[in-house]
């Protein structure tokens, strides 16, 4: 004979709708994947028609103050230095950055993922691990990047950096993760053990669907963050990796300004993809959710 | 009154059900001293006020929660945690979930069993409470009747003996209501289920039931046991007959007296 569920012995039975919705914790980044993006042909339209007067518009005030290149390059020019000689100006370091980016990611968010699981399964270790992640929220983990290459991480090697953004995304992704667990819609949790499942079975089709929502959020703003703390990772640590950072470094020590504004606009295309990519997955898991 | 069925033993033996919660803001007394006998294929309504115990009842006797004393007895054996072969449980509103479509949420009792799906059953169901088609549509594409049409195939979808249902009308509108009685009373015909029906509406309350249990608040004691012998099958047109109105405000009476403390009694 199956036992009484722990989880509903003092709850007194409730059916707020409202409460699932309630709280959200310290940081609530749910706006990220609800933007209102343009949909229609004439907001696409305008979208694009914006993009092509600033990049003209730029090149023709820069064309008429003759503006030279090292102050601000035209966009002409940083088109015409993105095509010239694309894998050994980018290519190669786009691979590095991503390299890191990657495997940094799926360490932190994983790792990330698990403890939200974990934390949020008991109030009292929430509470004490709170402070914690709020520290590594707040650290710029790419500050450790020269600090774990000189002590933990030896020689030369992308693996600073890796660490550098799984310590970046991680919190990130517990912190939102956290917040979907600690949603709890007591009918529903009631519904899956009164067809007598388990602890397993109502993590697995109430508590983990409530959430992924959140962890999609959370998943969305850790990719970003490690992004950036991949670039500026490689930007404060000379490495022989390289790396679109370190790019970004060596072209602004060359006034090759051209150049520079050609990583940015990769490193632009980069962070865009990672948004659009996450974006679609909310909207394809987690639709059901406003 | 045939012998055999008086001799057979309750489908449900509720003694001396008592239910206080623990709650962060002190104990909550739920329910005090309840006791109620069923029988196999009753049809019996729990009515009184909000507030007054009739969920934490039915949570008790789904095995959802324990009692802080008493027992609850479903087939001679006390129900010590949930029993999905013979007990199913219907909530307040649909509680349908939300991220899968029709055809994922009833198969959920399937799921959590980890039985293959009955397809013949589940086919039958749907077409028998007019759903054939919606398999696909999520729960927030459907209007709130049809919503709780799907839960109610959710419910029978493994066939249990003994349905408890928790106001599963209540947010519906008037119409939808009386349209989901006589489905739920045509059901019950059909398959010969107990129901244990809670409900804040005595209209539904004796459209519905073979007897009335009225219950007063804080703590949740039994007050009174009404039996309704209007005859079967029942339409809403008696719920506009001079008699059926007349025992509407008994039932009303009943349960204002329950909520207001006795005289003399502190």
């Amino acid at each position: 004979m199956s036992e009484v569920p722990k989880e509903l012995q003092d709850e007194i039975p409730s059916f707020d709708e409202e409460a699932i919705h309630r709280d959200h914790g310290p940081v609530d980044l749910t706006g990220l994947t609800s933007v209102r993006g343009a949909r229609s042909a004439l907001e696409l339209g305008t979208v694009v028609a914006i993009a092509i007067c600033v990049f003209f518009g730029l090149e023709a005030i820069l064309r008429l103050t003759d503006t030279p290149t090292y102050i601000f390059p035209k966009p002409t020019a940083v088109v015409r230095a993105l095509t010239d000689d694309f894998w050994l100006q980018y290519g190669q370091h786009l691979v590095v950055t991503l390299e890191e980016f990657f495997i940094g990611f799926a360490i932190g968010s994983t790792i990330g993922l698990i403890l939200a699981a974990v934390i949020t399964q008991k109030p009292f270790v929430e509470k004490v691990v709170a402070p914690y992640i709020i520290i590594l929220v707040v650290t710029p983990m790419l500050a450790l990047v020269p600090f774990l290459r000189l002590s933990l991480i030896r020689g030369v090697s992308i693996w600073p950096i890796v660490a550098a953004v799984a310590l970046a995304s991680g919190p990130m992704v517990l912190i939102n993760s956290a917040t979907g667990f600690r949603r709890t819609d007591l009918a529903k949790i009631a519904l899956a053990r009164s067809y007598g499942a388990s602890t397993f079975q109502v993590f697995r089709k109430i508590r983990f669907p409530l959430a992924l929502p959140m962890i999609i959020v959370g998943y969305m703003v850790g990719a970003i963050f490690g992004l950036l703390t991949a670039i500026g990772g490689e930007m404060v640590s000379a490495s022989e990796e390289g790396g679109l950072g370190h790019q970004l470094i060596y072209f602004s020590s060359l006034i090759r300004m051209e150049n520079f504004g050609a990583v940015l606009l990769i490193i632009e295309v980069l962070g865009l993809s990672i948004y659009f990519v996450f974006y679609f997955i909310g909207k394809r898991w987690a639709s059901w959710e406003s | 009154m045939v012998l055999s069925s008086a001799a057979a033993k309750p489908k449900i033996e509720i003694r001396g059900a008592t239910k206080v919660y623990q709650a962060k803001t002190g104990p909550v007394h739920a329910l005090q001293d309840f006791t109620l006998d069923i029988e196999d294929g009753e049809l019996v309504c729990i009515v009184g006020l909000s507030g007054c115990g009739k969920t934490t009842l039915l949570w008790a006797a789904a095995g959802l929660h324990a009692l802080t004393s008493g027992e609850v007895v479903v087939d001679g054996t006390p129900v010590t945690g949930p029993r999905p072969d013979e007990i199913g449980m219907m909530f307040q509103d649909a509680n349908l979930l939300p991220w899968r479509n029709i055809r994922k949420n009833i198969e959920l009792p399937y799921e959590i069993k980890k039985q293959p799906v009955d397809e013949a059953r589940v086919a039958l169901l749907l077409e028998e409470v007019g759903l054939t088609g919606f398999q696909s549509s999520f729960p927030r594409e459907l209007s709130g009747g049809m919503q709780q049409r799907a839960s109610i195939v959710r419910a029978l979808a493994t066939d249990p003996g003994l349905l408890l249902m928790d106001e599963p009308f209540g947010a519906l509108d008037a119409f939808t209501r009386d349209e989901m009685n006589l489905l739920l009373m045509r059901l019950w015909t059909e398959t010969s289920k107990t129901i244990v029906f809670v409900t804040h509406n005595i209209g539904e309350a004796i459209l519905l039931a073979d007897r009335i249990v009225v219950m007063t608040p804080r703590p949740g004691r039994l007050a009174r046991i009404f039996d309704v012998d209007l005859p079967r099958p029942r339409t809403v047109a008696m719920t506009f007959e001079p008699s059926f109105i007349e025992l509407i405000h008994e039932i009303k009476g009943v349960v204002e007296r329950g909520a207001r403390p006795v005289a003399g009694v502190r």
